[in-house]
């Protein structure tokens, strides 16, 4: 027991991104919407990717770092964010009994974790802990290929690699052999807008919802850049011809 | 130099009482400048205002964040979703401090090929290695603030070289980590640490240019201006040639810290520190690189301490380990080769820093190192006893009439 114990805690601690690049991973290069100068979120595939999210991931990943009121940017308005929050148990108090009690989320918590405390992560969870998905894409090396080649990347074992029992084979997880079960199997999420709902369609859905999670002003930073480097390029130019024209009776 | 210069009364006033205004123009118009300064002599300017970049983010970077090891994250990404633009200010503050290493590691490549830290500006160069020190440490502590994996175990392991002293290594650690192991204690004083030296740097980056205007500035060709009509004065004419520099500048910067932000930091920054796991690879940040390989070249700690340590230090005996009497590499062929393989071996130096210690990387390690030091111990010195240079202008206004203004 403790043996796999050990074997499981290995295996999530070698998530290390400086391994992604090493060994037999199998990275997908994907083009995402977010990618590039002039990249922006899909806020239809971050919708689903958060439905994908809460239906199957949320059972044992924490998303601590976002609150309901983040929602805004995956656009929904400020019923639907009340709504969504109100679905939620969340614990408050103490009240004036000194008792802590659970009441309906609003706006402006955070998403509950699935679980109290590590420890209990870890029980629940063959002794693996399943990381916090706020910064996850921004946590590995290539991020969101990496996220999007895990989940897609659940593969029987190939001749002569043993898989101990409460271990996965997975082609792009480093060192092959991951604690997480196979999370995706197809048509897990049925999503309300009909959308394509395969492992590849679900996996890009939640990298579009992680990636907007771990860098949630991408959007804004990006159109600030492009006005920044516009700016700074007109005064480069500038800068130049003026430095040509009172250097010119030096020479 | 008289306040009578002044047109405006009240500058007139306040200048007769405390001369700031005849302070400056002095600098701008009286202070002689070498005519033919290309734009490798731009990098001062830069490290100076990426200091004053880095000290206004970090000021009020530091109005949010917390020194506390159950808080240091979160408030770092607090920082990053919740205080208004905290992602681009604090975005900023780590590319400033990438682009700060990129600066300075050209103004002191600068400063190796043209000769600058030879007769009479050794001790402006000495202060300079100073503030590259101060620079390291403050890095150092600063990346350990966000308390994510690497800053952790960056700081375990950097802090852990210190035990390679004999005797006094122990307990000097325990001084560094503030208990006996990298926690609360050793955030914080890193905190205070990253807070204060700074502003030593802005008090050595003072006697730097206090130092630098005894003599002025070295230029591409070495020899000393000869009179007025080799130097030119540094307003306009230095200050719009800045301009571009700092143009160009905040243009990459702003590339960096707007499309690619975290492409000189490391993924693994973004988990929380956790003492119980070790991240696969325990690299520092970039620009520590070559001085990490020649750390980990040495089979013995001690060792290769003192060797990452030498390193630096033999930059403060440099000026009299090449004696030779010419400066500028453009006079001396054989000089120059060697400057450029001391580039590449410091290239590759970086390189392995972010290789794992094993294999071949061992092997080019040690010969890297080795490069490194005979290049500054024996090399050099013989260089400067044995080259043939080749015949130095007359004056600067000779080559700079002769070369139709390509060096300006």
């Amino acid at each position: 027991m403790l043996k796999r114990i050990f074997a499981a805690m290995l295996a999530c601690t070698l998530a290390g991104p400086a391994m992604a690049a090493s060994g037999n991973v199998e990275l997908q290069r994907r083009d995402w919407s977010f990618s590039g100068p002039f990249g922006t979120f899909d806020k239809a595939a971050m919708q689903r990717g958060f439905q994908a999210y809460r239906e199957v991931c949320a059972g044992c990943h924490s998303l601590e770092l976002i609150a309901f009121r983040n929602f805004a940017d995956l656009g929904y308005n400020e019923a639907e964010i009340k709504a969504i929050a109100a679905q939620y148990e969340v614990q408050d108090g103490p009240n004036d009994d000194g008792e802590m009690f659970m009441r309906p989320g609003i706006a402006a918590d955070r998403i509950p974790s699935p679980y109290p405390n590590e420890n209990a992560a870890r029980a629940g969870n063959n002794g693996a802990l399943p990381p916090d998905l706020s910064l996850i894409t921004k946590a590995r090396a290539n991020g969101p290929d990496y996220l999007f080649s895990l989940l897609a990347g659940y593969k029987e074992a190939p001749e002569g690699v043993t898989v101990p029992e409460g271990m996965h084979y997975n082609a792009a997880y480093p060192g092959n052999l991951i604690a997480m079960p196979q999370p995706l199997y197809g048509e897990d999420v049925t999503y309300s807008d009909g959308a394509d709902n395969s492992v590849e369609a679900i996996s890009s859905d939640l990298v579009q919802f992680l990636m907007w999670a771990a860098e949630p002003k991408m959007e804004v930073r990006k159109r600030i850049g492009v006005a920044a480097v516009f700016f700074l390029s007109i005064f480069v130019i500038f800068s130049y011809l003026a430095k040509r024209r009172i250097w010119a009776d030096v020479h | 130099m008289s306040a009578e210069k002044f047109q405006n009364p009240v500058v007139r006033w306040i200048d007769h009482r405390l001369p700031v205004f005849s302070m400056l123009d002095h600098e701008k118009y009286d202070y002689p400048v070498p005519k033919n300064l290309n734009y490798m002599w731009n990098f001062g300017v830069l490290a100076g205002m990426a200091l004053a970049i880095m000290i206004v983010t970090g000021i009020v970077l530091a109005m949010s964040y917390t020194a506390h090891v159950d808080y240091a994250f979160e408030s770092v990404e607090r920082i990053m979703r919740d205080v208004n633009h905290g992602w681009l200010i604090r975005y900023i503050h780590m590319n400033t401090a990438s682009f700060f290493f990129i600066v300075v590691y050209i103004h002191i490549l600068r400063g190796l090929y043209y000769g600058s830290y030879k007769a009479p500006r050794e001790l402006l160069w000495i202060l300079g290695v100073v503030i590259f020190l101060l620079m390291m440490a403050t890095a150092f502590m600063g990346y350990v603030l966000p308390w994510g994996q690497m800053s952790f175990w960056g700081a375990t392991v950097i802090t852990n070289l210190f035990s390679a002293i004999p005797i006094v290594g122990d307990s000097i650690v325990t001084l560094l980590w503030g208990g006996f192991s990298v926690d609360n204690a050793t955030l914080n004083r890193f905190f205070s640490l990253h807070y204060l030296l700074p502003f030593v740097i802005s008090g050595v980056v003072v006697l730097h240019i206090v130092a630098l205007h005894r003599f002025g500035s070295n230029n591409p060709i070495g020899i000393d201006a000869s009179g007025p009509q080799d130097t030119i004065s540094f307003h306009p004419y230095y200050t719009i040639k800045d301009m571009v520099g700092i143009a160009v500048f905040l243009l990459l910067l702003a590339m960096t810290v707007f499309f690619f932000p975290n492409a000189m930091g490391h993924p693994d920054n973004y988990i929380p520190a956790n003492a119980l796991q070790t991240p696969a690879h325990i690299v520092p940040e970039w620009y520590f690189l070559p001085f990490y390989a020649i750390l980990r070249a040495v089979p013995d700690k001690l060792g290769g301490v003192l060797l990452m340590f030498g390193a630096i230090a033999v930059l403060f005996i440099l000026p009299w380990l090449d004696k030779s009497p010419v400066r500028s590499a453009r006079f001396r062929p054989l000089f120059r080769i060697f400057f450029w393989l001391f580039l590449i071996d410091a290239i590759l130096l970086g390189y392995l820093g972010g290789k794992p210690a094993e294999g071949i990387y061992v092997t080019l390690s040690r010969i890297a190192t080795a490069w490194y030091f005979l290049h500054f111990l024996v090399i050099l010195p013989l260089l400067s006893m044995f080259e043939t240079t080749k015949p130095l202008p007359k004056s600067i206004s000779e080559p700079v009439l002769g070369s139709s203004g390509r060096s300006a």
